[in-house]
C-alpha cells in the first residue's frame, strides 16, 4: 500500500474529528485532493490559492537568499572595511557572507513560519475549518522587512500578534483589513521602537557592538534614508553609488535592499497574471510625482538648506526607489489583493496614494525616516472606500439607463393598448 | 441589415471530444421521464394520475401559481411512475411509450391572423410555453407580463455543446412560424444573433433584429448578448428561448403537434464515437450513450454542456431544455504536489507554473476534480478577465451571499443568469460555488420583490 493510499486513509478516519484541517492541512500539502466538483460547473481552472501563493514565494526566494549574502557582505564589510573595487563574486557571492546571513535569517524564517503557522493551525481546529494558504506569503515576508539583528522572541510575539489581531479576528484569510505582515511590522515597530530603527540595527552584530563588547562603535551601519534624514546632503554620493542601491549592496531590511531581484520578482508576478500590474505601475507613478513636487519646492527655493527636510527632499525623485522598502512594497505589499483595492479602477487610485503617500511619510516623519508600511497599512484602511466610490459609478450607469426602461403594463390589466412608460 | 457585437473578454475551454457533424437515429427509448427540477421555480400540481395513459402532447400537471400553463408530456403511452422525495416533492414523471405514438391534435394556427391573447392561449394549453424563459430571474416567463424584447442566441460558445448551425438545418419554416408568433406578444424586438461567419439559417428569418456575434465564450451566450444589446433594468422583462425549441414551437404552430423530437449532441472524451443524435425530450441517455461507446467505466454524465449542465446518469433521461450530453472523466484521485508543480494538461487563465496559454489552440482532457479546495474569496480582477458584462462580478456575487437586496438589485442581479457565471466559477481560484450563489440570490430577490 502506497503513500496515497495510507493517506487516504487516515484521511477518512479523521473526517469529522477535531484534528480533521490540521490533518487535512498536512494532506493537501502533499496531494492536491480528490475533490470533484458537485455543484456548478463539471471541470474547473488548474489554480488554486496554494499555487498563488507558491507563485509568490517563487517572487520572493531571490530577495531572501540576497538577503543572506549582504547581511553577510555588511556585518564583514563594516568590520573589516568595504572593499576598494567590488567583485560581485571575490566579494559579495562568497561563503563566508552566506554563510553569516543563513545563520543569522533562517531562524527568523522558522520563527515566523512555526509560529505564524501554529496559530492557524490552532484557530483551524478551534473553529473547524480548512487552514488557509494566507500565511504562506505572509510567513515568507516577515523575516525581509524587519531589521536582522531582530530578536527572535519580538518576532513570535508580533507575529502572534499579527496573525490574530490582524486576520483571524476578522475570520482568516479572505476577510481581513489589513495586511497581516505588516501589521506585524508596526506592532514591532510600535512595541520595540529601538529594535527598528536607528543606525545601530541594520548591519548584523551592530547592536552587540553596542552593548556588549568593549569595542564600542565597532560595527554601525545605517541606511540611505537615516542618513539623509540626518540631514546629511551631499554626502550620500560618496557613501554609495547608484548601482550599490540598485543592485542592494546597502544596508537594510533583509529582503529589501535589491530593487533588481524585486524588480525581477515583480515582473514575474505580473507575468503569471498574480499580482496586479495596476497597482505596482500606479504606485511607481505616485511616488515619482511626490518626489518631483519635493525637488520641485527645493528647485524653487521655498525651503531654507538648514530645514531638517531640505536633504530628503532634494533627494532626486527616482531614486526614492531604489532606497528603503517602497520598492519590495510596492512589489510584494501593495498588491495584497485581499486587503488592497478590489476594483481596476480602484487600484488605480489605491496604488497612487500608497506611493505618494510612501514618499511623504518618508520625508515629514521626523523620527524615523521610512513610511512605506504605514502608507500602505493607511490605504489598506481605505481601499474599501476606493472600491465604495468605483462601485457607484457602476451603480449610477445602470439608475441612468433606468430612466429609458420599457415597461409594459402587465397582461390582465391591460386591456388598452400597450404604450411604453417611462419611469 | 445585421449589427456586430464582438466580445473580448472570456476564454474558450477547448475540450477533447467534441461531436462529429453527423447524426444518427438514436435507439426509441422505452421509458421517457420529466426531471421537475429542469423547470425551476414551478410548483406542480398533477393532471392526471399514475397509471393513465396520455397521448404526446396530453397535459400531465400545470403550475401552481397559474393554473393555464400546462407542462404537456413529451411521448404517448402510461403514466407508470411519479417518484417522489422528501415531503412528496414530485421528482420525476416517468411515461412507459407506446410502440405507436399517437398526438394531441392541436388546431394549426394561423399565426398572421392570430392575435396575442389567442398566441398566448395556444401556447399555455399546448405545452410551449415552458420553452419560454424570462430574465430578470432565470425561470419560465410570467404569461401575465409584457416583453420589451426577446433573444435568441444562434451561437455557441459553451464547450463541446450542440453546434446550433448544424442542429437548425433545414427547418427555416419552423422557426420562421415560431418568431412569427412571439413577435405578436411583444412590441419589441425579436433579437436573434448567429456566429459571425457562420452559416446559420437564423440568418435568413424575417421579422428579427440580426446580430452576428463574435468572440470566445460566454460571447454565445444570451445573457452577454442581452447586455451589448439592450440591457435589462429594474421592472423590464425580457424573454430568452433557446433555438432548438423553437423548432418544436413552430412545428406546433404548423401542424398541432408537440413533437418533442430534437437532435442532441452527445460529447466528451469518454464518448468512442461523439456524434449528434436524433431523440426526444425526456429519453433515456443510455439509448444513444451506448450506440456511441464509452471509453471507461467510472465518468461523469451530465445533461447539458461541462459548465452548466447538471449531473445525471446512464439511466437518467435528457432534459427538458437540453441539447448536449457530455461525458468527461472523474477526477477522484489525489496528485502528488499538485499544487507546485508545473501544469501542461489543464487550464489556467494566469501563468502560474501553469502553460495552458502557450497553447491557446489545444484541446484539454479535463476531469472533474476540483484542482483545489474552497476557499474564502482572496484573488480580485480575475473574473473580470473574463465577465464581459458591465457589472462587477465579485461584488455581485459578495452582494447574493450576505442577501443585501438593495446591493444585489443596483449591482445588476436583474441582467444576470447562473449560466453566466459559469466561466467565473470556472477559473475561481477560491472555487466558490458561483452558479449556485446566484441562483439562491435570484430566488431570494424574486421572493422578496418580484
Amino acid at each position: 500500500m502506497g503513500l496515497k493510499e495510507k493517506l487516504h486513509e487516515t484521511k477518512l478516519k479523521f473526517q469529522g474529528k477535531k484534528m480533521a484541517p490540521a490533518f487535512n492541512a498536512i494532506h493537501t500539502f502533499l496531494y492536491a485532493p480528490n475533490e470533484t466538483t458537485h455543484s456548478g460547473a463539471h471541470v474547473r481552472g488548474a489554480d488554486d490559492l496554494k499555487r498563488t501563493m507558491n507563485t509568490v514565494i517563487m517572487a520572493l526566494v531571490p530577495c531572501l537568499i540576497f538577503g543572506m549574502f549582504n547581511t553577510g557582505y555588511q556585518h564583514f564589510g563594516a568590520i573589516n572595511g568595504f572593499p576598494e573595487t567590488f567583485s560581485l563574486f571575490d566579494h559579495f557571492l562568497t561563503w563566508d557572507n552566506f554563510w553569516m546571513g543563513l545563520i543569522t535569517i533562517l531562524p527568523l524564517v522558522i520563527v515566523s513560519y512555526g509560529v505564524g503557522l501554529a496559530v492557524e493551525f490552532v484557530f483551524a481546529v478551534i473553529k473547524g475549518h480548512e487552514v488557509e494558504e494566507g500565511y504562506l506569503v505572509t510567513g515568507m515576508l516577515v523575516p525581509l522587512i524587519v531589521p536582522v539583528d531582530l530578536p527572535l522572541w519580538m518576532l513570535a510575539v508580533a507575529v502572534v500578534f499579527g496573525v490574530v489581531i490582524g486576520k483571524e479576528v476578522f475570520g482568516g484569510t479572505g476577510m481581513n483589513i489589513l495586511n497581516p505582515a505588516l501589521t506585524i511590522r508596526a506592532f514591532l515597530f510600535f512595541a520595540y521602537p529601538t529594535w527598528m530603527s536607528g543606525d545601530k540595527v541594520w548591519v548584523h552584530g551592530a547592536v552587540d557592538g553596542v552593548t556588549q563588547s568593549g569595542t564600542a562603535d565597532a560595527i554601525s551601519g545605517e541606511t540611505v534614508l537615516g542618513y539623509l534624514a540626518q540631514g546629511n546632503t551631499s554626502g550620500i554620493a560618496d557613501k554609495y553609488d547608484l548601482a550599490d542601491m540598485f543592485y542592494g549592496f546597502i544596508p537594510g531590511s533583509v529582503g529589501e535592499t535589491s530593487t533588481l531581484l524585486i524588480l525581477l520578482g515583480g515582473l514575474f508576478l505580473i507575468f503569471s497574471k498574480i499580482a496586479s500590474w495596476r497597482i505596482m505601475v500606479s504606485a511607481v507613478i505616485g511616488s515619482l510625482a511626490m518626489g518631483l513636487i519635493f525637488n520641485g519646492i527645493v528647485a524653487a527655493e521655498w525651503i531654507p538648506e538648514y530645514s531638517k527636510f531640505y536633504s530628503l527632499m532634494s533627494f532626486e525623485y527616482w531614486q526614492h526607489l531604489l532606497v528603503g522598502g517602497l520598492a519590495f512594497g510596492i512589489v510584494f505589499m501593495a498588491t495584497d489583493p485581499v486587503t488592497g483595492a478590489q476594483t481596476n479602477r480602484g487600484k488605480w487610485v489605491y496604488g497612487f496614494l500608497i506611493g505618494f503617500m510612501s514618499v511623504m511619510i518618508r520625508v515629514f516623519n521626523p523620527g524615523y525616516p521610512e513610511g512605506v508600511f504605514l502608507a500602505i497599512l493607511l490605504m489598506n484602511v481605505f481601499a474599501p472606500t476606493i472600491d465604495h466610490y468605483v462601485v457607484r459609478g457602476n451603480v449610477k450607469r445602470r439608475l441612468k439607463r433606468l430612466k429609458n426602461a420599457t415597461i409594459y403594463p402587465k397582461v390582465s390589466e391591460g386591456a388598452e393598448a400597450l404604450k411604453t412608460e417611462t419611469v | 441589415m445585421s449589427k456586430d457585437i464582438r466580445i473580448k473578454k472570456g476564454l474558450d475551454i477547448n475540450l477533447v471530444g467534441a461531436a462529429e457533424q453527423t447524426t444518427s437515429k438514436a435507439v426509441l427509448s422505452n421509458v421517457y421521464a420529466l426531471n421537475l427540477d429542469d423547470f425551476h421555480g414551478i410548483t406542480p400540481k398533477m393532471l392526471v394520475k399514475q397509471g393513465a395513459e396520455v397521448k404526446a402532447g396530453e397535459p400531465l400537471f400545470y403550475n401552481k401559481s397559474r393554473e393555464d400553463m400546462q407542462f404537456v408530456s413529451p411521448v404517448s403511452g402510461e403514466l407508470v411512475e411519479i417518484v417522489r422525495g422528501a415531503r412528496r416533492k414530485i421528482l420525476t414523471l416517468k411515461i412507459l411509450a407506446d410502440k405507436t405514438q399517437e398526438y394531441v391534435a392541436h388546431k394549426p394556427l394561423d399565426v398572421s391572423a392570430a392575435d396575442g391573447d389567442s398566441i398566448r392561449e395556444f401556447f399555455l394549453k399546448s405545452g410551449a410555453w415552458p420553452f419560454i424563459k424570462q430574465r430578470p430571474y432565470d425561470i419560465i416567463a410570467n404569461p401575465d407580463e409584457t416583453p420589451k424584447a426577446v433573444f435568441v442566441s444562434g451561437y455557441t460558445t459553451a464547450p463541446l455543446a450542440a453546434d446550433a448551425d448544424y442542429v437548425l438545418q433545414g427547418k427555416e419554416a419552423e422557426l420562421q412560424a415560431a418568431i412569427d408568433a412571439l413577435s405578436k406578444l411583444t412590441p419589441g424586438k425579436i433579437h436573434v444573433s448567429v456566429g459571425k461567419g457562420g452559416n446559420s439559417v437564423l440568418s435568413k428569418l424575417n421579422g428579427v433584429q440580426l446580430h452576428s456575434v463574435s468572440g470566445p465564450h460566454p460571447a454565445g451566450l444570451i445573457g452577454t448578448q442581452i447586455n451589448k444589446i439592450d440591457p435589462i433594468n429594474k421592472g423590464e422583462v425580457v424573454w430568452t428561448l433557446a433555438p432548438q425549441d423553437l423548432i418544436i414551437i413552430g412545428e406546433l404552430l404548423l401542424t398541432g403537434k408537440f413533437n418533442a423530437e430534437r437532435t442532441v449532441a452527445l460529447a466528451g472524451s469518454i464518448v468512442k464515437a461523439p456524434k449528434y443524435y436524433t431523440t426526444k425530450i425526456g429519453a433515456e441517455i443510455s439509448t444513444f450513450l451506448y450506440a456511441s461507446g464509452v471509453n471507461e467505466d467510472k465518468y461523469r454524465l451530465i445533461n447539458g454542456d461541462v459548465l452548466t449542465g447538471s449531473r445525471t446518469h446512464p439511466e437518467g433521461y435528457l432534459g427538458f431544455y437540453n441539447n448536449t450530453v457530455t461525458a468527461i472523466p472523474e477526477g477522484d484521485d489525489y496528485e502528488f504536489f499538485g499544487w507546485n508543480k508545473p501544469i501542461f494538461n489543464k487550464i489556467s487563465t494566469t501563468r502560474a507554473l501553469t502553460f495552458s496559454w502557450m497553447q491557446p489552440k489545444k484541446k484539454y482532457d479535463l476531469t472533474t476534480n476540483t484542482n483545489g479546495e474552497h476557499r474564502a474569496f482572496v484573488v480580485t480582477g480575475q473574473y473580470e478577465q473574463v465577465f464581459p458584462m458591465d457589472i462587477y462580478p465579485l461584488q455581485l456575487l459578495k452582494a447574493c451571499m450576505v442577501k443585501d437586496l438593495d446591493e444585489m438589485e443596483q449591482l445588476g442581479l436583474y441582467e444576470v443568469a447562473p449560466e453566466d457565471f459559469a466561466l467565473t466559477e470556472f477559473i475561481c481560484i477560491s472555487k466558490q460555488p458561483h452558479q449556485q450563489i446566484i441562483r439562491e440570490g435570484l430566488d431570494l430577490l424574486h421572493q422578496e420583490i418580484g
